[in-house]
């Protein structure tokens, strides 16, 4: 017994309750379960028609439905059956849909709306969807058919897993391989049994290979790459005869050569399998007749996929087919009633017998004024061509190099301009323009051409939080269908991830050298009531391990749950926060007192420049906070120095709050709306030194004018008058610049201060470490966060002041306590004792 | 080093030269073949979990003491960018330096992010006192 490829266990069976005379649904019947039938019973139940229809399926195939793309892998021994299987058995069940997989449907009668299948069945219908595909042309040659009408053991066609199947059994005991055909088919097959060690002759009817595709000068070039494989190549020759009775044993040509084999692959091509709709008195020319809502003659009977003519072309690529789905799915469930289809421009990029393939529109010039710009190098097996018409491209042929495919499909799509100089479209030239990358590509520009996925999407599903290649495959199936754009959606994925991609669950982890996502940590901490970075790693690290790049996350988190009570390691501290100054190049370190809200005195001044002086700073800098940083000073200066400036620290090297830059505000500018400055300062007197996931930079500004930047702040604060305040969240103006999402409009300076305190709390117990504010909102959603902190909705507002106010709690300078007495001895000992410090520039 | 805007500046540290990056801090000037056994400090000079600097037989080492009890010592600046590697973070495995993370991994002194590797020296405690051959 064959097995059923996405079958389910033996003995496995489902009651089938047939049609319930109660059930309201219409009926839906679709025939054909490939890449078109099944897709678009995907596209259906997402348009929430489950419960709409009563869905039944016929397949010829006693299988699941499976990538048919894939089939050559699986013959290359490259992928195992399973891995091409799209729905398995159980999917039907799991989703209501009666699969009848086995039986064909013979024909319809339109009038009773009653399909009859090879069973012997009769299931009436609402609706009728033909999407049966194509099969193998098998040309009319003498032998190649026994007595009874079949193939001549060792005849193959290849289209089905089973002939797949057959074929690769074959390849144990056969040596010598003729395959018919030098399309894409011909060429894969031909490949895929060369790699099984089979000696391989492709016979080709026409002058060049891949005539449907290539010009003649790209199809020799073809031509001498499959060779330099070991595979033998005729073309324009005819296979006449096949030889042999019991079993295949070779080709006759018709100019009178023989090829002997014990196997024959027939891959002369499709043809589209219509005669369902011929028999059910469909109108039908190469194929069915649809019109642009994929219908045809008969108004409640429409075909897609490869089975469907549409306005005179038939397709045989499965984008087409995957948009025909989406189209009639949306015409059916009512989705858009009036969705129509109007053609696909076909792009297709592959690889073939190991040679890099992307084809759009015409391969050669077809009017007088056509430019055609060729560029071949036989020797590379490199042939790269355009077809420019009108100023717009309508062609592309790329043999052997397809870095540009990225760029002319675009151009191809979208008739986007073109250089001046044509040849810029096929080579990039040495005058520092560069390459379309990925990150020039724009958001809509399509990458996954079977499943329609742009460059937005990937980055949409990076943004939602797919940390891995798989997770955004998964999530958008780009990639899925043929395969050729994985290489480019990793690029994406890794681009839109800004280099941060991980290929396994630690992506979920807080830190690296604990297996829990941060809530579940938190859990455990707060159960096992771990209050040290070293009790953290012995509870809960795997074999109570500890982990270097773990450590400065966890101090934050402990400190964060524990406030005062956390028990202080300075070994899992990074050296900045053991010695609360920003390390340098050459192992010196900065100085940042704070200034509150950027605001100063005379006397801050003065001893600041005596400070200075005293300890000879290399250099005295205004920073971007709106502070003083003095910056070079050696660790063992630290603790006097801060003695001698008797300020606190500004927190300028942690993972914590920073500053908060203010504006002049009303008390001096002539446009102020608010008292920008003292919120800023009593912001900055609240919050100071609270540790969080990542820094977190904020602004208060008088007006919207914006002369602080509040707009780009993880935290902003905009005075609009009235005494009212907008409320920013999740800005930045870094590395990465946005622009923050108005969380609240409020009333008061006091409220103002509550709702930072709150948000800043749900940050802190959500994000993960190392999430700046600017990811960290995204990825919640706006409204969500709004929900949680303005309407309570999760009932934790009053858990996140009291945290908050734990943290406050717990602040300590960790200037005045250092200084006064050091945390660990030697704190503050230099650590290359032989090196005169400071090496960076004095001035 | 030879930035226009640095040029009218003028060192206000005795010895210093200007703009001296610290990567030209000379590298490990230590002679191959058997080394000579320093006492370089006490062990609770060494708070648990972290490293300090010493100089032994004038050569400036770091020596770090794990809280499984292990001791190690190395070289005190990192082969990379001179980062003072004593400053650095630890696990039973590895020192990251604290300037551009780079790991080393106590075995063998090879970097786990591909820097060049760090000199290992033997390292032992007798009597509270530490002992390490250079």
């Amino acid at each position: 017994m064959t097995t059923i490829l996405g079958g389910r266990p033996e003995g496995l069976t489902s009651l089938s309750l047939g049609d319930d005379e109660f059930d309201t649904r219409a009926r839906l019947v679709v025939v054909g379960n490939g890449m078109a039938g099944a897709r678009f019973v995907e596209e259906v139940l997402e348009r929430g028609g489950g419960e709409q229809f009563r869905i039944t399926v016929f397949g010829d195939e006693p299988h699941g439905n499976y990538n048919r793309i894939m089939l050559s892998p699986v013959l290359a021994g490259e992928s195992h059956e399973d891995e091409i299987v799209l729905n398995s058995h159980d999917w039907y069940d799991d989703n209501g849909i009666h699969l009848r997989a086995g039986v064909r449907v013979e024909r319809a009668d339109t009038a009773a709306k009653v399909v009859y299948g090879s069973d012997g069945s009769a299931t009436p219908y609402d609706h009728l969807v033909l999407a049966t595909g194509s099969y193998s042309f098998i040309p009319p040659m003498t032998g190649i058919r026994t007595g009874d009408g079949g193939l001549l053991p060792g005849v193959y066609g290849f289209r089905t897993i089973d002939e797949t199947r057959a074929m690769l059994a074959a390849t144990d005991s056969c040596e010598r391989a003729v395959v018919m055909g030098g399309g894409l088919l011909g060429l894969e097959a031909a490949r895929a049994l060369q790699g099984h060690g089979l000696q391989v002759e492709l016979v080709h009817a026409m002058p060049w290979l891949m005539n449907a595709q290539l010009d003649a000068e790209a199809g020799a070039i073809l031509k001498k790459s499959v060779e330099s494989l070991g595979i033998t190549v005729h073309l324009g020759a005819m296979a006449g005869e096949v030889l042999g009775t019991e079993h295949v044993e070779g080709v006759l040509l018709k100019d009178g050569r023989r090829l002997d084999c014990d196997l024959l692959v027939v891959a002369a091509g499709v043809r589209p399998h219509s005669d369902v709709a011929v028999r059910s008195g469909l109108e039908v020319e190469r194929a069915v007749i649809v019109d642009d809502q994929l219908r045809t003659d008969d108004p409640d009977i429409y075909a897609i996929g490869e089975c469907a003519q549409h306005r005179g072309s038939v397709y045989g690529l499965v984008a087409p087919a995957w948009e025909h789905a989406k189209v009639l799915a949306d015409v059916l469930t009512g989705t858009d009633p009036g969705a129509e289809y109007h053609g696909s421009r076909t792009a297709t990029k592959l690889k073939v017998a190991g040679v890099d393939v992307a084809v759009m529109g015409v391969s050669t010039p077809e009017r007088d004024d056509d430019e055609f710009l060729v560029i071949s190098e036989p020797r590379r097996g490199v042939h790269l061509s355009v077809v420019i018409r009108e100023d717009k491209l309508v062609g592309a042929t790329l043999l052997g190099d397809t870095r540009k495919v990225a760029y002319l499909t675009q151009a191809f799509d979208r008739g986007t301009p073109l250089p001046e100089e044509r040849i810029r479209l096929l080579v990039d030239l040495s005058d520092g323009a560069e390459e379309v990358g990925v990150a020039e590509m724009p958001a809509d520009s399509q990458v996954c051409n079977c499943n329609g996925v742009s460059k937005g999407d990937i980055c949409g599903a990076v943004a939602d939080g797919c940390g891995s290649v798989g997770a955004v495959m998964d999530r958008t199936r780009a990639g899925k269908g043929c395969g050729s754009c994985k290489s480019l959606v990793k690029q994406i994925v890794e681009w839109a991830a800004d280099g941060e991609v991980t290929e396994d669950a630690s992506a979920s982890w807080y830190v690296p050298g604990i297996p829990m996502a941060k809530p579940e940590l938190m859990a455990a901490i707060r159960e096992q009531d771990l209050r040290s970075v070293s009790s953290v790693f012995a509870a809960l690290a795997p074999g109570g391990k500890d982990d270097a790049k773990s450590k400065m996350g966890l101090t934050s988190l402990l400190r964060m749950i524990w406030g005062s009570e956390y028990e202080q390691e300075n070994d899992a501290k990074f050296i900045n926060d053991r010695v609360h100054g920003n390390i340098q190049r050459d192992g010196t370190f900065s100085v940042v007192p704070q200034i509150k809200g950027g605001v100063t005195t005379p006397a801050q001044l003065r001893k600041i420049a005596d400070v200075a002086e005293k300890y000879e700073v290399p250099m005295v800098k205004i920073t971007g906070g709106q502070r003083i940083d003095l910056l070079g000073v050696r660790k063992e200066d630290l603790p006097d120095m801060w003695n001698d400036l008797g300020m606190p620290s500004g927190y300028a090297y942690g993972k914590s709050f920073r500053t908060v830059k203010t504006c002049v505000g009303s008390d001096f500018c002539r446009f102020g709306l608010g008292d920008s400055t003292q919120l800023g300062i009593d912001l900055e007197t609240r919050f100071q030194g609270i540790e969080s996931p990542a820094k977190m930079k904020l602004a208060v500004v008088g007006c919207p004018r914006n002369c602080a930047e509040a707009y780009v702040k993880d935290i902003g604060v905009v005075a609009i008058g009235n005494g009212k305040w907008e409320v920013y969240v999740g800005g930045a103006a870094g590395a990465t610049i946005r622009k923050g999402d108005l969380l609240a409009t409020v009333d008061s300076p006091e409220a103002v201060i509550e709702l930072s305190g709150r948000f800043m709390q749900y940050y802190r117990e959500n994000a993960n470490w190392l999430e700046r504010t600017y990811d960290f909102v995204p990825r919640i959603g706006l409204e969500k966060i709004k929900q949680v902190l303005l309407e309570d909705s999760e009932g934790i507002c009053a858990d996140l002041d009291a945290g908050m106010q734990r943290s406050i709690d717990a602040y300590t300078d960790p200037w005045g306590q250092d200084a006064a007495e050091p945390a660990t001895p030697g704190q503050f000992r230099t650590s290359l004792p032989l090196v005169d410090l400071p090496k960076v520039p004095v001035r | 080093m030879t930035a226009p805007h640095l040029e009218t500046a003028r060192p206000t540290t005795p010895g210093t030269e200007l703009g001296t990056p610290a990567t030209d801090v000379p590298a490990n000037t230590v002679a191959a073949g058997p080394g000579v056994e320093h006492a370089v400090g006490r062990l609770e000079e060494i708070a648990m979990g972290e490293g300090r600097a010493f100089v032994a037989g004038g050569v400036q080492v770091a020596v770090f003491r794990l809280r499984d009890g292990s001791l190690h010592a190395t070289q005190a600046a990192c082969p990379h960018a001179g980062g003072p590697l004593a400053d650095g973070q630890t696990d039973v495995d590895v020192l990251v330096c604290p300037l551009h993370l780079y790991a080393y991994a106590w075995s063998d002194g090879s970097s786990t992010s591909g820097a060049a590797p760090i000199r290992l020296f033997p390292v032992r405690e007798q009597d509270g006192t530490l002992l390490v051959t250079v």
